[in-house]
C-alpha cells in the first residue's frame, strides 16, 4: 500500500527511478516546517535585540524594544516546549535551547544599570553587609589590638625587636634615631609628589587587603596572621615613639588616615574570617550554600574596603602632609571614625 | 548536538520549561584563563610602552607625575578588576571566555550579583596571582629560590586541580561565590532541511524502518554533506528498505535521495508523535 500523509499529494508509487527524476516537484511543507516558518521572524528579532543589548547594555534598546523583549522570550520558550513534544528537527531544538538560555540570562541573570546598582550599594548593601559581619569585625579588631599590645611590649622591653617587626616600613626610623629625626618624619610637609604617594598607598593597601580577604579561604588562618602582623608593626612604632615621649604626636600623625585605613583592613580581615569560618563550620546550611552566602556578603564588604582605602590614601597622601597641627589631625581622624561608625552601624544598614 | 549527560544541569525557567545547561569542562576553563592572562599581559605592556613614549616625548615634571599616577592606578585596576568588570556585564564573560564560548552564571540559574562576581575574582589573588608573584620573586632572588618555587607549585596545584575534584568543575572562587561556568556555544538557525526535499513516495513499510535516533543521525549527515558519508548512508538505507537506487557516490543524486527520505521519515515520525508514539530508534517496536 502506498503510504501518503494527508498533506502530501498522492503519486504513483511504482514509477522507476529514472522517471521519478523527471516528475519531481517540491513537496508541500511539513507541519513542523510551517510551525517554524510562522515563528522564525520572532526568533530572529529576539536574537537581534539580544545581540545589541548584550554588546553594551539594555540602555541601547528603545522603549518598544524593551517591552518586546520579554514577550519574544516567552514566545520562544513556549515554542521550545512545543517543539520538544512535536518536532524532530534536532538543529531547530538546539537553536531554540541556545536562544532561550541566552534570553533567560539576559532577563533573569545580571540586570540593572550601573547607576542604580551603585546607589543601592551605598544606600543599603554595603552598610548592611558590614553590620552583618559585626562579630567577625570584633574578632579582627581584637587580633589587631592584641598584635599592637604584643608589639608595644616587645619593643619597650628590648628595642632590638623593632627592626624585625617593622622591616621595610620604617622609612629610616630606627631605635638609634634621635627624637628630632623621628619628629621630622611626622611633620615633614614636602608637598612634591603627593599624588604619587597617594596612588602608591592606595594600590599597595588595597592589594594587601584583597589578599587578606582571599587568604581567608584557608580556614581564615592567613588572614588572622596578617591582621596580627599589622598590629605588631603598629605596636612597635608606638613603642619606639613612646621611648622618646612623642607617642601622642605619632598617634595624631597616624589617625588622620589610620582610622579609615585600619578600619578598612580590620574589615578585610573580618571578611576573610567570615569565609574561612564558612568553609570550616558551615552550620545549618550545606557547605556549598554556606560558602556562597559568606562569599557574597564578604564580596560586598570587600568592594567597600577598596572604596575606604581610596579615601584613606587621599587622606594620607594629601591631608596628612598638608595639615601639621596636632589637634587638627586628631579632629580629622576622629571625625572620619565617627562618620564610618555612624554609616555602618547606624540606620543605613537596617533599612528594609 | 550531543551533550555529556554528566555535565548537564537542568534549569526550570519560571515559565516551567526546562533548559539544559552544560557545565564547561576544565580544558575550556583553562583555555579561557590563559587567553585572558595573555590579554592582560598584552595590555599592561601596551600601556607601559605608550606611557613611556608619552613621558619621553613630552618632557616636564608634571607629565612624569601624571604618567606615574596613571600607570600605578591603571595596573591596579587591570589586575583586580579586569575579570570583575567583564563578568558583571550582561554577557557574563571575559574576552577569553567569549572566545571559548563559556560564561559565568549564578548556581542553579539565579541572579548573578556584583558581590558574587567580586568574590569569585578576588580569590584569583590566592589561586593564581600570588603563586605567580612568588615564582617571579624566586627567579629574581637566587638565595632561596628552589624552596619557594616548590612551595608555589604545590600551592598552585591545590587550586589548579580543584575544578577536577568536583562534578560541577568549581574552582575556589566559584565555591565562594556560588557560581557556575557553563557553555554557551553559538548555534545559528540552520536551514530547514525538509524544504529542499523533492517529492518521492515511500511506502509505509519503507518509512517504518527507522526511528528518531536514525532520523537525527541522518539530519547530521545531510547537513555536513560529506560525500563518503552520504554514499555509505544512502547505500545502508537502500539496503534496509530494499529500494533500488542509482548511487553517484555521495553526489547530488544521493543527497537528493537522502533529503527526500529524511522529509518523508520526519513527516511520518512527527505524525506518530502527535498520537503519543515516539519511536526511539530502529529497534523500538512500538
Amino acid at each position: 500500500m502506498a503510504f501518503a500523509l494527508p498533506f502530501r499529494r498522492k503519486r504513483d508509487a511504482h514509477l522507476p527511478d529514472d522517471e521519478l527524476a523527471h516528475q519531481q516537484r517540491r513537496l508541500d511543507p511539513l507541519p513542523s516546517a510551517k510551525f517554524r516558518a510562522e515563528r522564525e521572524g520572532d526568533w530572529r528579532r529576539l536574537e537581534e535585540l539580544l545581540n545589541r543589548a548584550e554588546r553594551r547594555s539594555a540602555a541601547v534598546l528603545t522603549d518598544d524594544e524593551l517591552l518586546a523583549l520579554p514577550t519574544l522570550y516567552r514566545a520562544t520558550v513556549s515554542a521550545l516546549a512545543v517543539a520538544r513534544e512535536t518536532l524532530l528537527d534536532r538543529a531547530l531544538i538546539d537553536y531554540l535551547e541556545g536562544l532561550s538560555t541566552r534570553a533567560y540570562f539576559f532577563l533573569y541573570g545580571v540586570r540593572g544599570r550601573i547607576g542604580p546598582r551603585l546607589k543601592q550599594f551605598f544606600r543599603h548593601d554595603w552598610p548592611a553587609a558590614v553590620l552583618a559581619l559585626w562579630k567577625e569585625t570584633l574578632g579582627s579588631l581584637l587580633l589587631l589590638v592584641a598584635g599592637a599590645l604584643a608589639g608595644y611590649m616587645l619593643v619597650r622591653a628590648d628595642s632590638g625587636w623593632f627592626m624585625s617587626l617593622v622591616g621595610g616600613m620604617s622609612e629610616g626610623r630606627t631605635p638609634d634615631s634621635t627624637t628630632q629625626q623621628l619628629r621630622d618624619v611626622l611633620y615633614d610637609s614636602d608637598t612634591s609628589g603627593l599624588e604619587a604617594l597617594a596612588s602608591f598607598l592606595f594600590t599597595h593597601n588595597a592589594q594587601i587587603s584583597l589578599m587578606c580577604f582571599a587568604l581567608g579561604f584557608l580556614f581564615a588562618v592567613p588572614s588572622a596572621i596578617l591582621i596580627l602582623m599589622n598590629g605588631l608593626t603598629l605596636g612597635a612604632f608606638l613603642a619606639l615613639y613612646a621611648d622618646h615621649h612623642i607617642a601622642g604626636e605619632l598617634v595624631g600623625w597616624l589617625c588622620v588616615h589610620g582610622t579609615t585605613e585600619m578600619f578598612a583592613i580590620t574589615l578585610a580581615g573580618a571578611a576573610g574570617i567570615r569565609i574561612g569560618w564558612a568553609v570550616a563550620f558551615p552550620g545549618r546550611l550545606s557547605r556549598l550554600d554556606g560558602m556562597a552566602a559568606a562569599g557574597r556578603q564578604s564580596g560586598t564588604v570587600m568592594a567597600g574596603v577598596v572604596v575606604m582605602l581610596f579615601v584613606a590614601a587621599l587622606l594620607e597622601g594629601f591631608i596628612r602632609q598638608l595639615v601639621t597641627t596636632d589637634w587638627l589631625r586628631f579632629l580629622i581622624g576622629g571625625s572620619m571614625l565617627t562618620l564610618w561608625l555612624a554609616y555602618f552601624y547606624g540606620p543605613a544598614g537596617r533599612r528594609r | 548536538m550531543p551533550k555529556d549527560a554528566r555535565r548537564v544541569r537542568m534549569l526550570v525557567t519560571p515559565e516551567g520549561v526546562p533548559l539544559p545547561l552544560e557545565i564547561a569542562d576544565a580544558g575550556q576553563r583553562a583555555g579561557a584563563f590563559v587567553l585572558d592572562m595573555l590579554i592582560l599581559l598584552g595590555s599592561i605592556i601596551a600601556i607601559t610602552v605608550f606611557l613611556a613614549f608619552v613621558a619621553k616625548s613630552l618632557p616636564g615634571r608634571a607629565v612624569d607625575r601624571g604618567v606615574g599616577l596613571i600607570w600605578t592606578i591603571g595596573l591596579f585596576l587591570l589586575r583586580n578588576f579586569y575579570f570583575t568588570w567583564f563578568e558583571a556585564r550582561p554577557r557574563g564573560q571575559t574576552p577569553g571566555k567569549r572566545a571559548l564560548g563559556i560564561r559565568v552564571i549564578a548556581r542553579h540559574g539565579g541572579r548573578l550579583t556584583l558581590d558574587a562576581v567580586i568574590a569569585r575574582n578576588a580569590l584569583r589573588e590566592v589561586e593564581a596571582f600570588l603563586p605567580i608573584m612568588l615564582m617571579f620573586a624566586s627567579f629574581a632572588t637566587h638565595g632561596y629560590d628552589t624552596l619557594i618555587l616548590v612551595f608555589a607549585l604545590g600551592w598552585t596545584a591545590i587550586f589548579l586541580f580543584m575544578p577536577l575534584m568536583n562534578r560541577d568543575r568549581l574552582r575556589a572562587g566559584d565555591l565562594l561565590a556560588g557560581t557556575w561556568v557553563i557553555r554557551v556555544p553559538k548555534r545559528p538557525l540552520l536551514p530547514e532541511l525538509s524544504a529542499d526535499a523533492e517529492e518521492t513516495v515511500f511506502t509505509e513499510a519503507e518509512l517504518d524502518a527507522y526511528g528518531v535516533f536514525e532520523l537525527e543521525t541522518l539530519e547530521q549527515v545531510i547537513r555536513q554533506a560529506h560525500a563518503p558519508a552520504v554514499a555509505t548512508v544512502t547505500y545502508t538505507i537502500c539496503q534496509r528498505i530494499g529500494r533500488q537506487h542509482w548511487s553517484d557516490d555521495g553526489g547530488a543524486r544521493d543527497l537528493a535521495f537522502l533529503q527526500a527520505y529524511y522529509a518523508a521519515l520526519r513527516g511520518r515520525l512527527e505524525q506518530k508523535l502527535l498520537f503519543g508514539k515516539r519511536r526511539a530508534d530502529k529497534h523500538d517496536r512500538s
